[in-house]
């Protein structure tokens, strides 16, 4: 069984129908990579996928270990092991991201967390992602420039540590070592056991130093590709020309 | 799929919403004649002055009108209003000799405790009485007088009553005002000798009890040049279905030099009109600072004021203001700047939720004389969705070239992305509300004594999620 199964998949925002028909299998600990040109749809599967209420699904359904989670909320999708690195983070002053994690931590899990362990975790996340470790007791993403906020989403990502993450644009906006820590992050996320993860990117920097077990192009609102991880190198090399007539 | 919504049930406020029965108590009939208010100064034992105060105060409470720019008050009508309710005790300043009831109520108000931990002196008010004075031998060694109203009135700082009483704020300022000084009872009078710092703050605590009640307390502080106060006054009442007033006064007098914070928690009953008046006066390089938070009542008229008559002295406002389900909630603040190189600060939050009004109302006055001066005006408005209102009314009359002014103003509705954000973390959504909420709420929490701080955000957290929890 997949941990995550997308079957016939249609989303519409403000009555528009952005995706349609998609369908998608991601299995435990593999790395999907969704591309595509902008405006093709990539950040909507993600809100789909997360539930976000302004993203309407008109039909299909998606599995998460089995289950149908469409008509969850938000919060119990998280509950059960989904995370999204969100492209921009929004700004929530009164509580600080040290806070913020903990709290998410224990809404999560349902149990106590032992403040010690919680304190050297939180360090050594910040630490490797060479994240200055001031953060943590500032409001959460308020004025934190571009790389801090990606950098706050992936340490995030690695406190959390759920069996599945959507990565949107995480690495636009950010220079080339802002992108490089990211990844760092996220090859981090992978090496710690058998998450999933599905980025959404529409170049491929953050993808380089990778491993990817499959890649599809969303064109449209429709997935027109997938492949392997070499399908990340065509594109690279000759874009989407071929995919859009 | 269908939006996600989730309902937020109004406010389960039953942990201030215990009562006792108020069958020992004497109080006189409904309505407002000069009976009434002849009795009501017997009662009291007032001096001959201080009687016909009452009655002229009447005289003007009858020519007034009512105010016609504000939220609707036609539910309030004085002749179902009980102006007098004394409890069936008298004050002590020994917990042991309050009786049972009343005690429990303060009990569970969590007014002994706060004064064994953290305050200098208490006033517990309970209707129209106070039944507990005390404050802390260090304070009063030092010279500082803090007692009920009618003590300092019949004893002996009756000149310094009289000097002061209802002259910052007189009866003909408005129709409730006039009131005031007909059927005022209660309350504390505080003096602060030249150079007396007061470490820790003293505090009233204001319950009104009785259905269909009004309470009138008056509060009359004076700070003398150089001296320091924290004052802190917190007020609640349990919910009935018939309408209850509470009309007080607040008189502030900061001397020379001299600084004075004045923190309230108001949280009345959601059947309360809180037609209240505050005034304080700044002389030269004197400093008033006002903290406030108004949660409770159907209908609030609250804008304390600060008159900044000497060079150089200084006022700072900073409010929140909740308004809920049936609340219409009129809050701000008035500045008059007088003297020269005086400076104000307004900072204000306030919330709607369930088709609650929250309106922001200033006015800040520079007059000619007030060179150098300066004032800003910083007021945002949360709304939690679509039904409830908020709106702004900063009003400015700048009569100098010489003066530095300052406004903004941000109204918005709360974020239904920051929602999303918080919930994808597992977060779920009333809590992600009340998590913003708080937010927004913390540059005024943080002013706030700890303790209040700590109920100012329970409240939050009891609005936002309609239970105790």
């Amino acid at each position: 069984m997949a941990l995550l199964e997308i079957k016939n998949l249609s989303v519409s925002v403000d009555d528009m129908e952005i995706l349609k028909n998609i369908d998608l299998s991601i299995g435990k600990g593999e790395t999907h990579v969704l591309m595509g040109p902008n405006g093709a749809g990539k950040s909507t599967l993600g809100n789909a996928l997360m539930g976000n209420p302004q993203y309407v699904v008109t039909s299909g359904n998606i599995y998460f270990n089995g289950l149908d989670i469409k008509d969850e909320t938000t919060d119990k999708r998280a509950k059960a092991g989904m995370f999204m690195s969100f492209q921009n983070p929004l700004e929530v002053p009164g509580i600080s991201l040290s806070a913020f994690i903990r709290n998410a931590i224990i809404k999560q899990s349902g149990q106590k967390l032992k403040f010690t362990e919680y304190k050297k975790n939180l360090k050594d996340n910040m630490e490797l992602l060479n994240f200055d470790e001031s953060y943590k007791d500032r409001d959460l993403n308020v004025g934190f420039s571009g790389g801090e906020k990606k950098k706050a989403e992936i340490l995030q990502l690695l406190m959390l540590n759920p069996s599945f993450a959507i990565l949107d644009e995480t690495d636009s906006g950010l220079d080339v070592d802002a992108v490089r820590t990211v990844s760092e992050g996220v090859k981090e996320y992978q090496k710690k056991g058998d998450g999933a993860l599905l980025i959404i990117t529409h170049s491929t920097r953050i993808l380089e130093s990778l491993h990817v077990d499959k890649t599809h192009i969303l064109v449209k609102g429709r997935i027109v590709d997938s492949g392997d991880g070499s399908l990340v190198e065509q594109i690279n090399e000759k874009g989407f020309e071929k995919y859009l007539n | 799929m269908e939006k996600e919504r989730t309902e937020v049930n109004d406010v389960d406020r039953s942990m201030y919403d215990f009562r006792y029965s108020d069958k020992d108590s004497y109080k006189v009939n409904e309505g407002l004649t000069e009976d009434i208010v002849l009795t009501i100064s017997k009662e009291k034992h007032d001096p001959e002055w201080m009687k016909d105060f009452r009655l002229k105060s009447l005289e003007v409470y009858n020519k007034l009108k009512l105010p016609d720019w504000g939220p609707d008050i036609s539910g309030l009508n004085m002749d179902d209003i009980v102006t007098y309710v004394r409890p069936n005790t008298k004050m002590s300043a020994s917990w042991e000799e309050v009786p049972k009831d009343i005690k429990d109520t303060f009990e569970r108000l969590g007014i002994p405790q706060a004064e064994r931990s953290s305050l200098a002196g208490v006033g517990a008010q309970y209707d129209s009485e106070l039944v507990y004075h005390n404050v802390k031998k260090e304070v009063s060694e030092q010279g500082v007088i803090y007692t009920d109203m009618e003590s300092a009135l019949t004893g002996e700082y009756e000149q310094m009553v009289k000097d002061h009483f209802m002259k910052l704020v007189p009866p003909s300022d408005h129709k409730f005002a006039a009131l005031h000084g007909a059927v005022w009872s209660g309350g504390s009078f505080v003096y602060v000798p030249p150079g007396v710092k007061v470490e820790i703050p003293l505090q009233s605590y204001f319950r009104l009890n009785a259905p269909g009640a009004g309470q009138f307390e008056h509060t009359l502080i004076i700070v003398s040049e150089g001296a320091d106060l924290h004052f802190i006054e917190g007020c609640s009442a349990p919910k009935y279905n018939v309408a209850n007033l509470h009309a007080g006064c607040v008189e502030l007098y900061v001397g020379k030099n001299a600084r004075l914070r004045y923190s309230t928690i108001e949280n009345w009953s959601k059947n309360m009109y809180n037609l209240n008046t505050k005034r304080a006066i700044c002389e030269e390089g004197g400093s008033i600072e006002w903290i406030s938070g108004s949660f409770g009542s159907h209908v609030s008229y609250l804008y304390p004021s600060s008159i900044l008559k000497g060079d150089d002295s200084h006022a700072e406002f900073t409010g929140i203001t909740f308004a809920g389900k049936g609340q219409n909630l009129d809050t701000g603040a008035k500045m008059v700047h007088v003297g020269k190189r005086s400076s104000s600060y307004i900072n204000t939050k306030s919330i709607s939720k369930a088709g609650g009004i929250s309106t922001y109302r200033s006015s800040v006055t520079v007059l000619p004389s007030a060179e150098d001066s300066k004032a800003s005006v910083s007021c945002a408005s949360l709304m939690l969705d679509d039904i409830s209102r908020s709106d702004t009314v900063p009003a400015m009359d700048i009569r100098t070239d010489k003066a530095d002014i300052g406004h903004e103003a941000k109204i918005g509705r709360i974020s239904d992305d920051a929602i999303f954000y918080l919930m994808s973390r597992g977060i779920p959504e009333d809590d992600a509300k009340a998590m913003i909420v708080s937010g927004f709420a913390d540059p005024v929490s943080k002013e706030l004594p700890l303790e209040y701080a700590v109920e100012m955000n329970n409240l939050i957290q009891l609005e936002m999620k309609g239970a105790i929890g």
